[in-house]
């Protein structure tokens, strides 16, 4: 019995978001891969679906471009129905049916997004692969997400979403210190992590507007 | 006519009962613990004067980096190193093992090991086990008959060759030695050469990584140059560190439970209870 062909591959890479009091921080490394070849060292895994609303995705990025192109397609469609941009919540609400429309052959992508909401506070909105989502105060996805996660548990400790009445998941940090925390989580995660390097991609919104950071990673 | 021995081992030769339980419990579905693999770039060359053997640092463990800083180029006698690629017990047990035999063979013949005497050792252990024992060698060293490259593929065949590269980082070191090898390197140029070819494989390998050892095998001398090259330094560092300060974990009770004087014990004469 040979090895069937799969409509799949997973091209490895790590993203992580952050959102504080009237900032979002959203990031990626830019390392595509496939088994033990580098595919390519600066591949842009975030995508500017809104004005204040940028998606990272690890995972296949075949799905992943398809998935960003359907989004683009309907996001065009909503601004010319309501002349306005899309919300990030709305966004995504968006992203979430996008998603689970596919429950049966679904998108291979690890998607967390980030934005500003309509009160102008950061927001973060964390996915699995069909659509289940939730808000959150920072979220990371992909190969390195293991390694990530704790230390952003550690350091940026969120309210429980079970208490009454509920609160905010925003971070405490200033917009300098959460970046230098992105900057370096994702130094750490490559020191481990065979398919997180290269370069990180950081996406800043804020009230001013959009604005990249990049640092390099480790090579090897 | 005798009647046939159920159940009673054979005399001799190897016994894989142990390898079928196995192969039918994995196709049962029962997962097998993983190794440790060093999913490697190791390198050697044939130069004007001896060998330089070369190698990563790199372990991993599925997609994550195990040990930074792993040695991969083996002791095999004081004339002889092994670099090892494949599961990393496998080739730490394997050159061990038969380093320990040469060093018995130079005790009885008080002569210097020979480079082909480890191959055939080497090899023929590893036919022995079929494969199953997953060590992939690049072999090199100089003796009385001069310098001399080999590798070995974990079935147990052997190649002898002026340049050589093994591990999944084989083919990125490879391509470096067809493009620039040539005979009658100078060590300078060995050396150079051997740490480009591996740097090539820590660089489009995602199996091999972090910094390049080197050995250089001369008549009557011998130089193992342990972090040779260090290309990957941590390229970020967090201005201010992390500091945890006290009574983070939150107490939740308190019980003091405080210790009772033991009665002196009376040593019973001519007791043993002490021993063991």
């Amino acid at each position: 019995m040979g090895s069937r062909w799969s409509p799949y591959d997973n091209n490895g890479g790590t993203c992580v978001a952050i959102a504080g009091a009237n900032y979002c921080v959203v990031a990626a490394d830019t390392r595509m891969s496939t088994g033990y070849s580098i595919l390519t060292r600066e591949y842009s895994k975030t995508c500017k679906l809104a004005d204040k609303c940028v998606l990272a995705s690890s995972g296949f990025q075949a799905d992943v471009r398809a998935l960003q192109k359907n989004l683009s397609a309907k996001h065009l469609f909503y601004q010319h129905q309501h002349n306005k941009q899309m919300s990030c919540p709305a966004m995504g609400q968006l992203l979430s049916n996008t998603l689970y429309y596919k429950r049966f052959f679904p998108y291979y992508a690890f998607n967390v997004l980030g934005g500003l909401d309509n009160e102008g506070k950061g927001c973060v909105f964390t996915y699995d692969a069909v659509g289940s989502y939730e808000r959150v105060g920072y979220s990371t996805q992909g190969s390195g997400s293991s390694l990530i996660m704790p230390v952003l548990d550690n350091q940026l400790k969120s309210p429980s979403p079970l208490l009454l009445p509920a609160k905010d998941a925003i971070t405490p940090l200033s917009e300098s210190e959460a970046v230098d925390l992105v900057k370096d989580v994702f130094a750490s995660a490559t020191e481990r992590d065979i398919y997180t390097g290269d370069k990180v991609e950081i996406v800043i919104i804020n009230d001013v507007g959009i604005r990249r950071e990049y640092i390099d990673l480790r090579k090897d | 006519m005798s009647t046939p021995e159920v159940g009673v081992p054979r005399k001799g030769g190897f016994n894989f009962d142990l390898c079928r339980r196995n192969e039918m419990l994995f196709s049962k579905g029962i997962k097998p613990p993983s190794f440790l693999k060093t999913g490697t770039t190791i390198v050697g060359l044939v130069f004007k004067d001896g060998v330089v053997l070369g190698a990563d640092t790199r372990a991993t463990e599925g997609p994550i980096v195990a040990d930074k800083n792993c040695e991969k180029i083996h002791y095999m006698a004081p004339n002889i190193y092994c670099c090892g690629a494949g599961t990393a017990a496998d080739t730490e047990a394997v050159t061990d093992m038969i380093s320990s035999q040469l060093q018995m063979h130079r005790y009885a013949t008080g002569r210097e090991s020979r480079v082909v005497t480890s191959l055939t050792l080497l090899k023929s252990h590893l036919f022995s086990y079929q494969g199953h024992v997953s060590a992939a060698l690049v072999l090199g060293g100089v003796d009385v008959t001069g310098p001399h490259l080999h590798t070995i593929y974990p079935h147990g065949s052997t190649d002898t060759l002026p340049y050589a590269t093994m591990g999944s980082g084989s083919l990125a070191a490879m391509a470096v030695f067809e493009s620039k090898y040539k005979e009658g390197l100078t060590r300078e140029e060995g050396i150079e050469l051997v740490a480009e070819a591996i740097c090539s494989g820590i660089f489009n390998d995602l199996g091999s990584g972090s910094n390049v050892d080197v050995c250089v095998i001369t008549k009557g001398k011998t130089e193992y140059l342990r972090s040779h090259q260090l290309p990957n330094p941590r390229t970020y560092v967090s201005s201010k560190g992390y500091t945890f300060s006290k009574g983070l974990t939150e107490v939740l009770s308190t019980k003091i439970t405080p210790l009772k004087q033991k009665q002196a014990d009376t040593v019973p004469e001519g007791g043993d209870f002490m021993e063991e």
